[in-house]
C-alpha cells in the first residue's frame, strides 16, 4: 500500500510542480481517492497535530475551524471549535462551507461528511514516520511542496541532532523507562512516536514493540520491570507511591519521575511539527533524573 | 424448586430436616472456603509472569518479586473477595427487604448512584482513582454512600413500592441509565480523566492495595454484624408485612437500617472497584438454589459465595489477555447477565 501511495504521491508532486492546472489525486488512510483540482482555501482540522501541521506550513490563514483541543499556535484559539474527536459538530461544519476537512483515521465521520458533499481526508498519526508523511501529504494538497520539504528537513535535522547529543552524553546502557500516556496504565510503547523518540534518546522502553503503540498494562507489569525513569502527568506524579507496590519501583523510590506542564506535554504527545521541541523536553528531563 | 425461588424462606424449625439442612449448609460453606483458598492461591500465581515463574518467586522471593506478590497480587485478590462479599451481602439483604428475588444493587440503580457520587467527589478534589491516600478513600466512600442512598430512594419512588418485580426492575434500570448519563455528562467536561474513569466504572480490581483491602474488610464486618442481628426481622418480613408487624417489629426502622447497610456495602465496593454487576444477584441465588436456608444462614453464605465469585472473575480478567487485562465488571456482566436471562426464561416457561 505504501509503495503504491509513494508512487501516487511522487506522480502528484511532479504534476503539482509542473503545471498547477492538473489535479492532485491522493489516497487517504481509509483507502479513498481524493482529488484536489486546486489547493483548498477553507480548511477544517479535527486533530491538534493536523492543525499544527497546517500552520507550520504557513497556511494558518486558510483554517476556518478546528477541533476543541487545538490551541497551538495561539492564532487558532480564536477560530470556531467544531467539537472533539468523537463528537464533531456536523452542522457547524456544513455551515462553514470548508473545501477540505482533515481528520484522523479513527474518526468515524468520513461517511457522514462524504454524504453531505464535504471533502475530507483521513490521516494516520501513530508513528514518528507518520509525522513527516503527513507534512508531505498536506503540503501536496495545499501546493506547498517546497515548504513541506523544508519543514521535514528541519524536523529531521533537529531530531537527529538531539538524539546524537543525548547518545554522546551517555555512558553505558540507557535507563529503562515507562511513559504513561493515560490512566489506568496505558503505556506509550516503542511502536508509538513517543516510544521512538525515547529510543532515539537512548532510553530502553519497558514495553516491547509487539504490545502495540499504546497498550493497556496490568499495573503489576510496571512494578516487575522496575523502570529507572517514569514519565507521567503532573496530577499523577505526586501519587505514584500510593499505587499498590509502586513505592518500591526504583524510579518512584529515587524520585526519578518526569512530568511536564500542559504546554510542553502537548508538544510531546501530539505527533506534529513540534516533535523536536517535545523530544528536547523529554531528553532534558531524562538527562536530569537518569541514574 | 422449579419456579424462580421467591424470597420467602422457611425458618427451618423441623428437627429432622434441620439437622440435614445444617449439614448441607456446612458442606456448602466448606466448599466456598475451599474455593476461596484455591482462588487466593491462583491470585498469587496468576499475573503478568508465567505460573512457573510465580511459583519460583514464592519459593525463593527476591525484593522485587515479593513486592509483586505481597503488595499487588495478595491485596488485590483479598480486596476482590471482600468486594464480592459486600455485593453478595447487599444482594441478599435487598432481596429480603424488598421481598423480590431480582433486587440487587446493580439492577436497583444503587451502584450507579454510588458511581455518580464517586465521580462528583473526584472532580471536586481534582484527583484520579489510581493514586488515592487513605483519607481520600474514606471520602470517596462517603460520597458514594450518599449517591447510593439517593439512587435507591429514587428507584423505590419511581416503582411506587417494592413488591412488583417488573416495575421495580424497570425503575431500577431507568434510574441506572439516568445516573450513568449524568456521570458521562460530567466526565465529558474533563476529557483528561474520561478514559480512566470509564475504565474504572466498568469495574476494575487493578488498583486494590492494602489500604483498599483493609477498608473493604472493615466495612464488610461493619455490615455483616447488624445484618445477621436483624435476620430474624427479614424472616418475619418474608411471611408478609402484617405478620411481621403482628410479631412486634417496627417495619420502617427495620427497612431503613437494612437499606442503610445495603447502601454502605454497595458504595464501599463501588468506591474501590467500580461498578461490578450481578454478583449481588447471582450469589444469593446460588445459595438458595442449592440450600434451604433462613436469612441468618443466607446472610453468611451469600457473602462467602460472592467473594469467591468475584475472585474468580478477577482471575479471568487478568489472565485472558495477558499482560493487559479486561475490566472485571465486563466479566461479571457476561456471566451474571446470562444467569439473569436464564432466570427470566425459566420463570416465563413455568408461568
Amino acid at each position: 500500500m505504501s509503495v503504491k501511495f509513494a508512487a501516487l504521491l511522487a506522480g502528484a508532486c511532479l504534476i503539482g510542480s509542473g503545471a498547477s492546472a492538473s489535479p492532485v489525486v491522493l489516497r487517504d488512510a481509509l483507502q479513498r481517492e481524493v482529488t484536489f483540482a486546486s489547493p483548498p482555501q477553507r480548511i477544517v482540522t479535527l486533530l491538534p497535530s493536523l492543525t499544527e501541521t497546517v500552520c507550520a506550513l504557513g497556511a494558518c490563514d486558510r483554517l476556518v475551524a478546528t477541533d476543541r483541543y487545538s490551541d497551538w499556535p495561539p492564532a487558532v484559539r480564536a477560530l470556531p471549535k467544531a467539537g472533539g474527536i468523537d463528537d464533531a459538530q456536523i452542522e457547524l461544519l456544513v455551515s462553514l462551507k470548508p473545501d477540505l476537512i482533515l481528520i484522523s483515521r479513527s474518526q468515524r465521520i468520513s461517511g457522514r461528511l462524504d454524504a453531505l458533499g464535504l471533502r475530507c481526508f483521513a490521516l494516520v498519526t501513530d508513528s514518528y514516520a507518520d509525522i513527516a508523511r503527513n507534512v508531505t501529504r498536506i503540503g501536496a494538497m495545499l501546493a506547498l511542496e517546497e515548504r513541506a520539504a523544508r519543514l521535514n528537513a528541519s524536523i529531521r535535522d533537529s531530531v537527529l541532532e538531539i538524539g546524537a547529543q543525548a547518545l554522546a552524553q551517555r555512558h553505558g546502557p540507557g535507563p529503562t523507562v515507562y511513559f504513561e500516556a493515560d490512566g489506568p496504565p496505558y503505556a506509550a510503547g516503542p511502536a508509538s512516536f513517543i516510544g521512538e523518540l525515547l529510543e532515539r534518546l537512548g532510553a530502553r522502553n519497558i514495553v516491547s514493540a509487539d504490545q502495540g503503540p499504546f497498550p493497556a498494562l496490568n499495573p503489576e507489569y510496571v512494578v516487575r520491570h522496575n523502570p529507572d525513569v517514569i514519565f507521567v502527568s503532573p496530577a499523577e506524579a505526586t501519587h505514584l507511591a500510593e499505587r499498590p507496590g509502586w513505592g518500591e519501583i526504583r524510579a518512584v523510590r529515587e524520585q526519578r519521575v518526569c512530568s511536564f506542564v500542559p504546554a510542553i506535554r502537548d508538544s510531546i504527545i501530539r505527533p506534529g511539527p513540534r516533535v523536536a521541541e517535545g523530544m528536547r523536553a523529554l531528553g532534558a528531563c531524562l538527562t536530569r533524573v537518569s541514574p | 424448586m422449579s419456579t424462580l425461588r421467591p424470597a420467602l424462606i422457611g425458618t427451618g424449625t423441623g428437627t429432622a430436616t434441620s439437622a440435614a439442612a445444617s449439614r448441607r449448609l456446612g458442606v456448602w460453606l466448606v466448599c466456598c472456603l475451599g474455593a476461596t483458598l484455591l482462588f487466593t492461591a491462583g491470585g498469587l500465581l496468576i499475573g503478568t509472569s508465567s505460573i512457573e515463574t510465580s511459583w519460583q518467586w514464592l519459593l525463593a522471593p527476591d525484593a522485587q518479586s515479593s513486592v509483586v506478590l505481597w503488595q499487588i497480587r495478595l491485596p488485590r485478590t483479598v480486596g476482590a473477595w471482600f468486594a464480592g462479599a459486600l455485593l453478595g451481602l447487599a444482594g441478599a439483604i435487598a432481596q429480603g427487604v424488598f421481598r423480590n428475588p431480582l433486587a440487587e444493587p446493580y439492577l436497583l440503580g444503587t451502584a450507579s448512584g454510588a458511581a455518580l457520587g464517586v465521580t462528583i467527589c473526584l472532580m471536586l478534589v481534582d484527583a484520579s482513582i489510581g493514586g488515592l491516600a487513605w483519607f481520600d478513600k474514606l471520602g470517596i466512600t462517603g460520597a458514594a454512600c450518599i449517591g447510593a442512598c439517593a439512587a435507591t430512594l429514587l428507584t423505590i419512588t419511581l416503582a411506587r413500592g417494592v413488591l412488583q418485580t417488573a416495575s421495580l426492575l424497570l425503575s431500577g434500570i431507568v434510574t441506572a441509565f439516568l445516573l450513568s448519563a449524568v456521570t458521562s455528562l460530567l466526565l465529558l467536561t474533563k476529557p483528561e480523566v474520561w478514559r480512566e474513569m470509564q475504565t474504572f466504572l466498568l469495574g476494575s480490581t487493578a488498583f486494590i492495595g492494602w489500604s483498599s483491602a483493609t477498608l473493604l474488610g472493615a466495612v464488610f464486618f461493619l455490615c455483616v454484624v447488624p445484618a445477621t442481628l436483624l435476620s430474624r426481622g427479614l424472616d418475619a418480613l418474608s411471611l408478609g408485612e402484617e405478620t411481621a408487624q403482628s410479631l412486634g417489629l417496627s417495619l420502617p426502622w427495620l427497612r431503613l437500617t437494612l437499606l442503610g447497610v445495603v447502601a454502605l456495602a454497595t458504595s464501599t465496593s463501588v468506591g474501590q472497584v467500580g461498578i461490578v454487576g450481578f454478583v449481588g444477584l447471582v450469589a444469593p441465588h446460588l445459595v438458595r438454589e442449592t440450600l434451604s436456608v433462613n436469612h441468618r444462614q443466607l446472610l453468611i453464605a451469600a457473602p462467602l459465595c460472592g467473594g469467591a465469585l468475584l475472585q474468580a472473575a478477577d482471575l479471568i480478567s487478568r489472565s485472558i489477555i495477558r499482560p493487559a487485562e479486561l475490566p472485571v465488571g465486563a466479566v461479571t456482566a457476561c456471566v451474571g447477565g446470562s444467569y439473569l436471562v436464564f432466570l427470566l426464561w425459566r420463570r416465563s416457561r413455568d408461568g
